[in-house]
C-alpha cells in the first residue's frame, strides 16, 4: 500500500505538462476544487454532524475574498485568510450554542439550513455591493495574470494549485483520522451522554471539527472564486449547494477519505456528459439523475460507491473479525 | 414615515394574511413529523407540482377552478402516499438523518423533473382576483381567500384528529410509536393516511398559492426553507407552536419588507430563528423527553 501513493502523486503532478487540452484540464480543476469542498464537508459529516449550512461557509469564502479585493484592494493573500477567519467565526457563533444546547440530528441540520438561507439572502439583499443574484466578478489585475492578485490565465497553474489544496484536504482528513479527536467524535456520535460521562468534552470536540470544516469549505469557495473569476449566490452559496455537497459525499462514500473525491468525479462527469450530449435540452436532467441516485443510494448503499467497493474488497480477503466489524458498523 | 401610518397597518394585516397560509403549510409538515417522525424536505416541491397541476388544469385545459382544485388536492395526496411507500417506508428503521437526505434527493428529483417537463418559464393562471381597498389600504382578495381557507382547513384537520376514530389512532401513534402497534393499531395504515393528509394539505396550499404567485420549478425553494424554520421554531410536531410561529414569521417578513427590502425581511426572519433556537431550545426540544 506504500508505493502507489508517490506514483499517483507523480502522475497527477506531471499530468498538465504532458496533456494540456484546456477543456479536460478545466474539468479537472473544477473536480479538484469541489472534491476539496466535499472532503471538507464530510470531515464533520462522517461523525453524524450533518450540516446543511456549508453552502453558507463556501459563499462567505468566495464573497469576502472578492469584496476585499474589489472594494478594499486587499490582495487575496490577505483576503483569503480573513475570509477563512470570518467563516470560522460564523461557525463558532452558530455551532457553539447548537452544541451547548444539544441541538443534534434533524435539528442541527435544520438550524444550519437556516444559516445557508441567511447567507444567500444577505448576498441577495446587499445587491448594491455584491451584485445580488446577477453575480460578482473580481476585478482583473495586470490582464488577469498576477501572483499578487492570485489570478492566473494558465490552467496548468490552477491545476497545480487545486491539486495541492485537494491533497492538503486529504492530509487533514488523515490527520483527523489518526487523532484523538476522531475517537472522541466517534464516541460522541454513538452516545453523547456516554461520551461525556467518559470524560469527553462534547461541545469543545464538536466545535473543533466544525470550525475546521467551515474554514476548509470557505477556502474552497475562495479558490472557486479566484479560478472562475465569477461568483453568484446560486453557484457558491445557498441551500442547493449545501444539498449538492451532501449528495456527492453520500454517493462517493462518507466514511472513506477518497469518497468525497469519487463523489465529485461522478457528479461532475455526469453533469458534463449530459450537457455535452444533450446541450440545452439537458437542463435539469443532471439533477433528475442525482435525485434518483441519492434516494437509491441512501436506501441501498448508505456507505456510498467507494465505501461499498472497499467493503467488498475487504470481504473477499475474508477475515471473520473484520466482517463482524463491518456488520456492526 | 410615522410610526402608526397606514402602510404599517397594511403591512401588519398582510403579515397576518401571509401567516395564515404559512400556518397551513407548516401544518402539513408538522403532521407528517409528529406522526411518522420524518421531515419531508421536499414538501415545498409537492406544492410546486400541485401549482403546476392547477396551471395546466385551469389555464391550459380550462377546467372549472373548483374542479381543478379538488383534482389537485387529490393528486398531491396520492403523491404523498407514493412518497411514503417508495422512499420513507424502506427507511423507517434507519437513522433520521438518512430519511432527511433521502427526501432531499426527492427534492432534487421533483425540481428537475419539473424543469425537464415544464421548462423554467414563469407561468401563472392568468386569473387576477380584485384588490380590496379599505381606506387607503390595499388587500388582495386572493390573500384573504387563502387566509380564510387556511383557517378552515386547519379547523377541519383539528376536528379530524380530535373527533374521529382514525384521528384518535393518528394521535396515539404520534404519542407512542412502539406501544400502539401492540395495541392493535395498524401503523402502516395510519402512516399512509397521514401521508395522504399531509399531501392533501400541500395540494390545498398549492391551490391557494397559485392564485398569488407565478409557478416555476424553483418556486419551492422560495418558501420551503421558511416552512421548516417555522416548524422547528414551533417545535417539530407541535401544531399550536407551528401555528404561532407562522404568524410571528409572517409579521417579521412583512415588516422587514416594509422598512427595507423583502430579502431583509427574510434575513431578519432567519436571524430571529437562530436567536430563538438559543433562547428557547427547551421549546424546540419539547418533544424529547
Amino acid at each position: 500500500m506504500r508505493r502507489p501513493l508517490p506514483l499517483a502523486a507523480a502522475l497527477l503532478l506531471a499530468l498538465p505538462f504532458v496533456y494540456h487540452a484546456p477543456y479536460p484540464l478545466h474539468i479537472l480543476v473544477i473536480v479538484l476544487i469541489w472534491s476539496f469542498a466535499y472532503t471538507s464537508w464530510s470531515i464533520m459529516g462522517r461523525f453524524g454532524l450533518v450540516s446543511l449550512g456549508h453552502g453558507g461557509f463556501m459563499g462567505i469564502g468566495a464573497y469576502v475574498t472578492a469584496l476585499l479585493w474589489n472594494k478594499a484592494h486587499l490582495t487575496p493573500w490577505l483576503g483569503i485568510p480573513l475570509a477563512l477567519a470570518a467563516s470560522g467565526l460564523l461557525a463558532v457563533v452558530v455551532a457553539y450554542p447548537c452544541f451547548r444546547f444539544r441541538i443534534i440530528g434533524h435539528y442541527f441540520a435544520l438550524v444550519t439550513l437556516a444559516l445557508s438561507g441567511i447567507v444567500l439572502q444577505v448576498i441577495t439583499a446587499t445587491r448594491d455591493y455584491t451584485g445580488g443574484s446577477l453575480g460578482y466578478t473580481p476585478e482583473r489585475y495586470h490582464g488577469g495574470n498576477s501572483l499578487y492578485a492570485l489570478q492566473f490565465t494558465g490552467k496548468e497553474t490552477w491545476y497545480l494549485i487545486a491539486l495541492a489544496v485537494w491533497a492538503g484536504g486529504l492530509w487533514v482528513w488523515r490527520k483527523v483520522d489518526r487523532s484523538m479527536l476522531r475517537c472522541a467524535l466517534e464516541a460522541i456520535s454513538e452516545d453523547e451522554d456516554g461520551a461525556a460521562a467518559a470524560g469527553v468534552h462534547v461541545t469543545a470536540e464538536k466545535l473543533k471539527i466544525t470550525v475546521l470544516s467551515a474554514v476548509m469549505t470557505a477556502l474552497a469557495g475562495a479558490l472557486y472564486c479566484q479560478y472562475q473569476m465569477f461568483i453568484s449566490p446560486d453557484t457558491v452559496s445557498g441551500i442547493a449547494i449545501s444539498l449538492q455537497m451532501v449528495f456527492a459525499v453520500v454517493v462517493g462514500g462518507i466514511y472513506v477519505s477518497l469518497g468525497p473525491t469519487v463523489g465529485a468525479v461522478i457528479t461532475i462527469l455526469l453533469a458534463e456528459v449530459l450537457r455535452i450530449s444533450f446541450g440545452t435540452r439537458a437542463v435539469g436532467w443532471d439533477n433528475l439523475v442525482y435525485g434518483v441516485l441519492l434516494v437509491i443510494f441512501i436506501i441501498f448503499l448508505p456507505k456510498g460507491i467507494l465505501g461499498s467497493l472497499l467493503d467488498l474488497a475487504r470481504g473477499r480477503r475474508a477475515s471473520p473479525q473484520s466482517a463482524a466489524r463491518v456488520a456492526s458498523a | 414615515m410615522g410610526v402608526f401610518d397606514i402602510y404599517l397597518l397594511e403591512a401588519l394585516i398582510n403579515g397576518v394574511l401571509l401567516g395564515g397560509v404559512l400556518a397551513l403549510l407548516s401544518l402539513g409538515l408538522n403532521l407528517i413529523f409528529g406522526v411518522i417522525d420524518v421531515v419531508w424536505i421536499c414538501y415545498a416541491e409537492l406544492i410546486m407540482l400541485g401549482m403546476y397541476g392547477m396551471y395546466f388544469m385551469y389555464a391550459v385545459y380550462h377546467l372549472p377552478i373548483l374542479v381543478a382544485s379538488v383534482v389537485c388536492i387529490a393528486a398531491v395526496a396520492v403523491m404523498g402516499v407514493i412518497l411514503h411507500v417508495l422512499v420513507i417506508a424502506p427507511l423507517l428503521g434507519s437513522a433520521p438523518i438518512n430519511q432527511l437526505l433521502a427526501t432531499g434527493g426527492v427534492l432534487f428529483f421533483l425540481q428537475s423533473a419539473a424543469t425537464v417537463m415544464f421548462g423554467v418559464e414563469f407561468k401563472n393562471l392568468g386569473l387576477r382576483l380584485p384588490v380590496l381597498k379599505v381606506s387607503e389600504m390595499f388587500l388582495s382578495y386572493s390573500r384573504l381567500l387563502a387566509f380564510v381557507t387556511a383557517l378552515l382547513a386547519m379547523l377541519a384537520v383539528y376536528l379530524f384528529l380530535a373527533r374521529t376514530y382514525t384521528g384518535a389512532a393518528v394521535r396515539a401513534i404520534a404519542q407512542d410509536r412502539q406501544i400502539m402497534p401492540l395495541m392493535g393499531v395498524n401503523t402502516h395504515r395510519i402512516y399512509v393516511i397521514t401521508s395522504a393528509l399531509g399531501g392533501a394539505l400541500a395540494g390545498l396550499a398549492a391551490c391557494l398559492l397559485v392564485l398569488q404567485y407565478d409557478v416555476h420549478p424553483f418556486v419551492g425553494l422560495s418558501f420551503g426553507p421558511l416552512i421548516f424554520l417555522i416548524c422547528v421554531l414551533g417545535g417539530l410536531g407541535n401544531f399550536v407552536g407551528g401555528f404561532a410561529a407562522a404568524f410571528v414569521f409572517a409579521e417579521i417578513i412583512s415588516l422587514g419588507g416594509l422598512y427595507l427590502d423583502l430579502e431583509w425581511g427574510y434575513v431578519f426572519a432567519f436571524a430571529f430563528f437562530i436567536v430563538m433556537m438559543f433562547l428557547r431550545p427547551q421549546g424546540l426540544m419539547a418533544r424529547r423527553s
